[in-house]
């Protein structure tokens, strides 16, 4: 959405800005924060940005119950404790908390599968908004409708609150892998494609030239120590969100420090290796076989 | 590209470092990524991306490159610093954490995140001095300005002073000193080479002796 379409004024909330803005984050961590004291712990501990939640994934699958956007006043007070930027989460398809999110003032608004949805049809119309949007995908149609919609960035869904990677490992190589199918294929097959991925033509045929998304590719959902973040940029994420990971874990300041350097050192296994080093208990996982179908996040939406 | 042409490295700890890498061989010169004090002992010149200042500032220490890299600019290394890293090559960081630490490549104090948060950033067109061929597209995200500039100090754009500019109007955001060049905004992020062909320039000059 353009504000402003006189060119010697300011434009803003253009695209370029929304998903520029994604750009600066590329390279480094987002961390769940629950209180202005854990977000401190997040900057101090390097992160690009902190996501602002009254309770992390984790605690929303064991306690249940419908998960909302969270109190204006619980962001407010962490946007008043740190100086780097500041996301939240409104539901799928829950306009009305993204037009509240935009009004507080946040940086950033994840549409997210962790909330429980608000609609199961559609999601936000994204392009109505000053302030960008990143949302979650299992594969590169959903990454492009996402997009469609206004998406200024994606990241992979994973299995939110599991510490468990294997579902983050699974949507990031068949985005991957759908993109380099995509650049080998014959002008006259990229139509066939769209229609397969269930995403526009146009699109298709930008992520078939370009070899890579229109928008920046971060992973999220069940990453937990330095090297699943450092597995997840070899496999060609961007940056990584952490959720539960850091805050449900014995050390979380050491922690967080080690991610963030795995991160940017992430094709530099010695490093790894050193930043690994006495982190104390990661947080305890929960194997996917063991979650009923309908504890599974990252079926919600489409 | 010339096998012994000038190498303009990249700092790659965090931020849209291969944005500036593009926009480098775009302007025909060679580019490296540089995480390591061996690396940027190896380059002729330095890119600061845009990116999160206090993530970089604390991974600058945390792998001993803070010290080797404001020796390198002492002795009068080609710099250029987009957004997050005109805040690093600066003296003073006005709005920072208590612990952010600086290069001191400029003689300036900048103010962090000064045109507010993401839902204030905004795309603009700026005279640029120096810069032949007409105004420059600027995109500023959650962007600084350089509130005090010393006298050595040489401005190159400001926000223009029109009314929807408001407090902003006015305030100084592409300068040079010597051969140090930083912008508020993100030339990397449209099509248009010129501010990084301007920067090539300094580094190609600098070989012969003065970087202007």
């Amino acid at each position: 959405m353009q504000a402003d379409n006189s060119s010697i004024e300011r434009q803003i909330g253009t695209a370029r800005v929304k998903r520029g803005m994604a750009e600066m984050l590329k390279g480094g961590v987002i961390m769940d924060v629950v209180t202005p004291v854990q977000a401190r712990i997040a900057e101090d501990a390097g992160a690009v940005a902190v996501m602002a939640l009254e309770r992390v994934p984790a605690d929303i699958r064991a306690q249940g119950g419908v998960a909302r956007m969270s109190d204006p006043d619980m962001i407010a007070s962490i946007m008043e404790a740190v100086s780097i930027p500041v996301m939240a989460k409104a539901r799928i398809g829950h306009f009305v908390e993204a037009q509240v999110l935009q009004a507080i003032g946040v940086d950033y608004i994840d549409e997210s599968e962790v909330l429980t949805p608000a609609d199961e049809a559609h999601h936000i119309d994204k392009f109505a908004f000053t302030v960008p949007f990143v949302c979650g995908a299992t594969n590169l149609g959903e990454a492009l409708r996402r997009i469609s919609e206004g998406a200024a960035m994606i990241r992979s869904k994973g299995e939110a609150g599991t510490g468990n990677v294997v579902e983050a490992t699974r949507h990031m190589r068949a985005i991957r892998t759908a993109i380099r199918s995509l650049t080998t294929m014959a002008s006259e097959e990229l139509s066939a494609a769209a229609k397969e991925l269930a995403a526009p033509l146009e699109l298709v045929r930008e992520v078939a030239a370009a070899g890579a998304l229109p928008v920046v590719l971060f992973t999220a959902g069940g990453i937990a120590t330095p090297a699943d973040a450092a597995m997840m940029m070899q496999l060609g994420a961007q940056g990584v969100f952490v959720g539960s990971g850091i805050f449900k874990s014995g050390d979380p300041a050491k922690r967080a420090e080690a991610i963030v350097k795995a991160t940017t050192f992430h094709d530099d296994p010695e490093m790894v290796a050193k930043v690994s080093r006495g982190l104390g208990e990661p947080m305890v996982g929960i194997n996917l076989g063991e979650l009923p179908d309908g504890q599974r996040l990252a079926q919600r939406g489409w | 590209m010339p096998d012994n042409g000038p190498v303009v490295g990249v700092l790659a700890l965090q931020g849209d470092v291969r944005e500036h890498q593009r926009a480098v061989s775009e302007c025909g010169l060679r580019s490296a990524l540089v995480r390591r004090p061996a690396e940027l002992a190896e380059v002729d010149a330095l890119i600061l991306p845009g990116g999160e200042s206090t993530t970089i500032s604390r991974l600058l220490v945390a792998f001993d490159l803070m010290g080797p890299l404001r020796a390198r600019l002492a002795e009068g290394m080609p710099a250029y610093g987009a957004c997050a890293g005109m805040i690093l090559l600066s003296r003073e960081i006005l709005d920072g954490t208590a612990d952010q630490r600086t290069l001191a490549g400029l003689d300036v104090v900048v103010r962090r995140n000064a045109f507010g948060r993401q839902v204030d950033s905004f795309e603009a067109d700026l005279e640029f001095e120096g810069i032949p061929g007409g105004t420059v597209r600027a995109v500023f995200i959650r962007a600084p300005w350089v509130e005090r500039a010393g006298s050595g100090v040489e401005v190159l754009a400001r926000v223009p002073e029109i009314p929807a500019a408001g407090g902003a109007a006015g305030r100084i955001v592409a300068i040079r000193q010597g051969c140090v060049l930083a912008t508020a905004f993100h030339p990397e992020l449209t099509g248009d080479r010129r501010v990084h062909q301007l920067f090539c320039e300094m580094v190609r000059r600098s070989r012969v002796g003065a970087c202007r």
